[in-house]
C-alpha cells in the first residue's frame, strides 16, 4: 500500500507536459467586446465587407442570448470583457507583411513535437500550426497544391477563395445554433480550411495544431471542411495551452461538408490545459463541432480522445442527410482530478438507409465528472435507419463521478436503434489475475483501461494512436490506491 | 392567458370550501403549496423532466372540480384520511415535491386523501384492490391523494385500477406518497384502462427504508394522455425495488412514463423494465434515470427500455439516463427502437399464421415479458387477456358498449 501512495504522490507532483510559455512578441489587441472589436479584427485580417456583416450579426445575435446551463458541470462566471479577442505572435515588419518565422516560435512547436520544417515533419503530415489567434505556418501547401487541395488558414482562404467560404461558411453550424457557436461567429480568428476536389483522395493526414500561448486571451477558432464528391480526406486535431491560474475560454467551431461518395475521418486528441489538482485554472472547451453529410453513401468519422480541458462541453455531431450516408462516432473521455466533461454526439437521420454508431467510453478518476449526453434522431423520412450506441463507462476512485444521458427520439417505425450503457469500476477479477501473474496493480490498470479504450483508440491514424495511447497512461497515473 | 391563471382564481373562490370539507393535516400545508404552485405554474416543456408533455395544453379547457366525498367503507385497511384513526401528520405531504407544479396543485385542492395502512408485522392476505370510476355528465377534474403506509414488517399487494365511464372529458391528477418501513414488502400495480377523452397526471413519490422490497407495476393499457412520474428513494441499505412498466398506445395516445431512481446508500438494488408498443400516430414517451450518490457503493442496477414502432406516424423518445457518484457499482442500461423482426414475421406466414395474426402474436409476446413480471396470479392471466385484446382493437370496441360492464 505505501508503495503505491508513493506512486501516487508522484504522479500527484508531475505537471502537465506542455505547460510551459513561449515568449514571444505577441501583439494583443484590448480586452473586451463591441462592435468595434469586431471590426479591428476583421481590419487586421483585411476582411471583405460581407464577412464582417456576418460577424457582426452574430455578434448582435449573442447579445440577445443567454449562457446556457443545462449541462452537468458549472462554468464558471465568464467575464467576456476581460478577454482579448486578438492575439498575434507573429512578428510583422513596417508595411505589416509577414516575416520570417520568429525562431521561438519554431521552438516552441518542435517542443511540441510538431516540426514547421517541412524536411523534419512525419512523412506524410501535412499540419497547420496555429499560435492564439493566428495561423504561424502551413505545411506541404505546394505539394497539395499540385492535386487541386486547398489546405490553409481560414483567413487566407478568404481572401484566396471567398466564394468557397462565402458559400459554405456557416452552412453547417449557423450562427444561431448555440451561445457560443455565435460568440465564435463573431470574433472567431483563425483555423484551418480545407477543400478536397472531386475524385482526390487526399495523400496525406492534414492537420492543424492548436496552441494557447497569450495571457488573457481566448481561442475562436474556425475550420471548414469540404469534401467534394468522390473524395477522401483523414483530418488531425491536437491542441495543448500553457498553465495558469485563471481559465481560459477556446470556443470553436468545426464545420464539416461531405459531398457524394466522399469520407472525412476527423479525429481529435484534445490535450489543453485541466487545471491543477485543486482544479484551479485550465481551458474551457465549449466547442461547436458538426459534419453534413449532404451527399449520398458519404461517410464521416469523428474519432475523439479527450484528456484536456478543465470543462469539456461539445457534441461533435452528423447530419445524415445524404441516402445510404454513415456516421461514426468514437470518444474516449478521461477526467481526473477536478476535470468535468459532458460531451456525446448527436446524430441526425434524415436520409434513407443511413447508419450511424456511437462508442464512448468514459473514464473518471480523482474527483472528476465525466457524461456522456447523445441525442439519436431518425427523421420521419429516414426509411431503414440504423443507430447503434455503447457508451461504457469506468470508474476509477470514490469521489468521482460517471453519467448517462442518452435521448432517442424516433420518428420512423423502420428504424431501428439500440443503446446499450454500462457504469462500474474495473472489475477485480481482472485485476487479481494481472497481480498473480506479477504485474503491478499500477500496471495492471493501465493494461485494462488500455484494453477497454482499444475500441476508439484503434481508430486514430498510426501516429495519433500512440500519442493517445500514451496521453491515456499519464492522465491516469496515480489513480490507483 | 397561461392556463394556470384560471386554476389561481379557482383556488381563490374555492379555498375556503374546500378547506371546511377537508382536515387540519391537509389544510395545513394548503396555502404553502397553493404559494408554491403559484410561483412555479405548470411544467413547460423546457422543464427537463417535462420535454415531452405540454402540461399546459392539457389543463387549459375549462373543468368543472368536484368536491363531492364519496363515501369510503373503512376497512381494515383502508379509510379517509379526514377520519383517520391515528395522527398521519408525519406523512402527508413529506416526501411529495412541491416544486413540480403538479404535485403543487393537488397539494392545493385536494380536499380529502386516500389512506393505506398496514400496521406492523402484518400481511393483507389478499390484494388490496382500489377501483377509480370517473363519472359524470360534464367535463371533470379529478384531484386523487393516496397515502400508502407499510408499517416495519407489513406487507401488502395493491392494485389500482382506473377507468372512465362516460363519454366525458376527464382529467386527473393524482399524488401518492408510499412509506415502506423496515423489512415491509409492497406490490403495487397501477392499471389504466380510460378512454381517449382522459387525461392523466400522475406522481408516484416511494420511500423505501432497509431491507424491503418494493415492486412498483405501471400498465397503460387504454388511454388518452397519461404522464407519469414515479420517484423512488432508497434511504435504508439491503433493499430492491422493481420498476415494470407496460404501455400500449394506438390512435393519438400519448404515454409518457418518467422515472428516478435515487440510490443513497449501499447494497440496494433496483431493475426497471419498461416496454412499449407504439401505433397510428400515438406518441410514447420514456426517461428513467438511476442516481447512484456518493455513498451508494454495492448498488447493482439494471434498466431497459424497449420498444416497438408499429406504425409510420408512430414517435417513440427514450431517455434512459445513469447519474452515479459512486465507484463500486454495477449499473447497465439498454435501450432499443426497432420494428418487428422480420424472419420470425416470415417464419410464421410460411407456416401458415395469417400475417395480422403474426403481428398480433409478436406484440404479445413483447409485451409478454413486463406481464411475465406480475407474480399476482389471477392479474397476470387478466393481463395477459387484456393485453391480447387491446391489440386486437377490442378495447375501443369496449368504449361504446356497456355490455359486459
Amino acid at each position: 500500500m505505501s508503495e503505491q501512495n508513493q506512486f501516487v504522490r508522484e504522479v500527484a507532483e508531475k505537471k502537465y507536459e506542455f505547460g510551459f510559455t513561449t515568449d514571444v512578441q505577441t501583439e494583443i489587441i484590448d480586452k473586451g467586446l463591441n462592435e468595434d472589436v469586431i471590426r479591428t479584427i476583421s481590419a487586421k485580417k483585411g476582411e471583405p465587407e460581407w464577412l464582417l456583416e456576418f460577424r457582426l450579426e452574430a455578434y448582435r445575435y449573442w447579445l440577445t442570448q443567454e449562457q446556457p446551463t443545462w449541462g452537468h458541470l458549472t462554468l464558471p462566471e465568464i467575464d467576456y470583457q476581460a478577454i482579448s479577442y486578438y492575439a498575434d505572435p507573429t512578428k510583422k515588419s513596417a508595411d505589416g507583411e509577414k516575416k520570417e518565422l520568429d525562431p521561438e516560435l519554431v521552438k516552441t512547436f518542435d517542443k511540441l513535437g510538431i516540426p514547421l520544417e517541412e524536411r523534419l515533419a512525419l512523412s506524410g503530415m501535412a499540419v497547420d500550426a496555429v499560435m492564439d489567434s493566428v495561423s504561424v505556418k502551413t505545411t506541404f501547401k505546394e505539394k497539395l497544391a499540385e492535386k487541386n487541395i486547398i489546405f490553409c488558414s481560414i483567413s487566407e482562404a478568404v481572401k484566396e477563395y471567398p466564394d468557397l467560404v462565402r458559400q459554405y461558411l456557416g452552412s453547417v453550424v449557423p450562427y444561431r445554433d448555440n451561445y457560443f457557436a455565435a460568440l465564435n461567429s463573431a470574433v472567431f480568428s483563425d483555423g484551418s480550411f480545407v477543400y478536397i476536389p472531386q475524385g482526390t483522395r487526399c495523400p496525406m493526414e492534414l492537420s492543424t495544431y492548436f496552441r494557447i500561448n497569450a495571457r488573457n486571451t481566448g481561442q475562436f477558432e474556425r475550420t471548414l471542411i469540404i469534401c467534394d464528391e468522390g473524395s477522401y480526406v483523414s483530418y488531425l486535431e491536437g491542441c495543448t495551452a500553457p498553465m495558469r491560474d485563471e481559465n481560459q475560454l477556446h470556443a470553436a467551431i468545426v464545420e464539416i461538408v461531405v459531398m457524394d461518395n466522399a469520407e472525412v475521418k476527423y479525429s481529435t486528441v484534445q490535450n489543453w490545459y485541466p487545471g491543477d489538482e485543486n482544479g484551479k485554472g485550465g481551458v474551457l472547451n465549449l466547442v461547436t463541432k458538426r459534419g453534413h453529410l449532404r451527399g449520398v453513401n458519404s461517410k464521416l468519422s469523428w474519432t475523439q480522445v479527450e484528456t484536456g480541458s478543465a470543462i469539456t462541453w461539445k457534441y461533435p455531431s452528423c447530419i445524415l442527410q445524404g441516402d445510404n450516408s454513415q456516421a461514426e462516432f468514437y470518444s474516449v473521455a478521461v477526467t481526473n482530478n477536478h476535470q468535468v466533461a459532458d460531451t456525446g454526439t448527436k446524430m441526425i437521420h434524415i436520409g434513407k438507409n443511413t447508419r450511424s454508431t456511437i462508442i464512448s467510453k468514459g473514464i473518471s478518476a480523482g474527483k472528476s465528472q465525466n457524461s456522456y449526453r447523445g441525442l439519436v434522431k431518425v427523421g420521419t423520412k429516414a426509411d431503414g435507419a440504423r443507430n447503434y450506441s455503447s457508451c461504457d463507462s469506468l470508474l476509477l476512485g470514490s469521489e468521482c463521478g460517471a453519467h448517462t444521458f442518452p435521448y432517442m427520439d424516433i420518428h420512423n417505425n423502420t428504424a431501428t436503434v439500440e443503446h446499450e450503457a454500462t457504469t462500474s469500476k474495473i472489475n477485480e477479477d481482472q485485476l487479481f489475475y494481472c497481480n498473480q501473474r506479477g504485474i503491478s496493480t499500477e500496471e495492471a490498470v493501465g493494461l485494462i483501461v488500455n484494453g477497454y479504450a482499444k475500441d476508439v483508440i484503434n481508430k486514430l491514424p498510426m501516429e495519433f494512436a500512440v500519442e493517445a495511447q500514451k496521453l491515456l497512461s499519464v492522465s491516469l497515473e496515480g489513480t490507483v490506491g | 392567458m397561461k392556463s394556470e391563471q384560471q386554476y389561481i382564481e379557482l383556488y381563490g373562490e374555492v379555498s375556503n370550501l374546500i378547506k371546511q370539507k377537508s382536515c387540519d393535516i391537509m389544510n395545513n400545508v394548503r396555502d404553502a403549496a397553493f404559494a408554491s404552485f403559484e410561483k412555479v405554474g405548470f411544467p413547460s416543456k423546457k422543464v427537463e423532466r417535462y420535454k415531452y408533455t405540454d402540461v399546459d395544453a392539457y389543463f387549459a379547457p375549462n373543468y368543472g372540480v368536484s368536491l363531492n366525498t364519496l363515501e369510503v367503507k373503512p376497512s381494515k385497511y383502508i379509510f379517509r384520511l379526514a377520519e383517520s384513526p391515528i395522527d398521519l401528520s408525519a406523512y402527508y405531504n413529506t416526501i411529495a415535491d412541491n416544486n413540480d407544479g403538479i404535485t403543487a396543485l393537488n397539494t392545493a385542492i385536494a380536499h380529502d386523501a386516500l389512506v393505506i395502512y398496514v400496521p406492523r408485522n402484518t400481511r393483507a392476505e389478499d390484494p388490496i384492490q382500489v377501483d377509480n370510476w370517473l363519472r359524470g355528465n360534464t367535463s371533470t377534474m379529478v384531484n386523487r391523494r393516496v397515502l400508502v403506509i407499510l408499517e416495519q414488517g407489513a406487507e401488502a399487494t395493491i392494485i389500482m385500477n382506473d377507468h372512465a365511464e362516460d363519454k366525458q372529458r376527464f382529467l386527473t391528477t393524482q399524488v401518492m406518497e408510499i412509506f415502506c418501513k423496515d423489512n415491509s414488502h409492497l406490490d403495487i400495480y397501477e392499471i389504466e384502462e380510460t378512454t381517449p377523452l382522459c387525461s392523466r397526471f400522475s406522481n408516484v413519490y416511494i420511500n423505501v427504508e432497509r431491507d424491503c422490497t418494493v415492486k412498483h407495476n405501471s400498465i397503460t393499457l387504454y388511454n388518452g394522455q397519461t404522464r407519469n412520474l414515479c420517484d423512488v428513494v432508497l434511504k435504508g441499505e439491503n433493499s430492491e425495488v422493481t420498476l415494470n412498466g407496460c404501455a400500449i398506445a394506438g390512435g393519438s395516445q400519448r404515454i409518457d412514463n418518467n422515472t428516478l431512481i435515487d440510490h443513497r446508500v449501499p447494497n440496494c438494488t433496483s431493475n426497471e423494465l419498461y416496454k412499449y408498443v407504439v401505433d397510428d400516430k400515438s406518441v410514447g414517451a420514456f426517461a428513467g434515470k438511476i442516481l447512484v450518490e456518493k455513498d451508494a457503493q454495492k448498488t447493482v442496477s439494471h434498466e431497459t427500455n424497449s420498444n416497438l414502432c408499429a406504425s409510420a406516424d408512430a414517435r417513440m423518445f427514450t431517455q434512459p439516463m445513469l447519474e452515479i457518484y459512486a465507484d463500486d457499482v454495477k449499473c447497465a442500461h439498454g435501450s432499443t427502437v426497432g420494428v418487428m423482426d422480420e424472419t420470425a414475421l416470415f417464419y410464421m406466414r410460411q407456416r401458415g399464421v395469417p400475417e395480422e395474426e403474426a403481428r398480433m402474436l409478436l406484440k404479445n409476446a413483447f409485451m409478454g415479458q413486463v406481464i411475465d413480471q406480475i407474480q399476482l396470479q389471477p392479474l397476470r392471466d387478466k393481463l395477459f387477456v387484456k393485453v391480447e385484446k387491446r391489440f386486437r382493437g377490442e378495447l375501443e370496441k369496449c368504449d361504446d358498449c356497456r355490455l359486459c360492464k
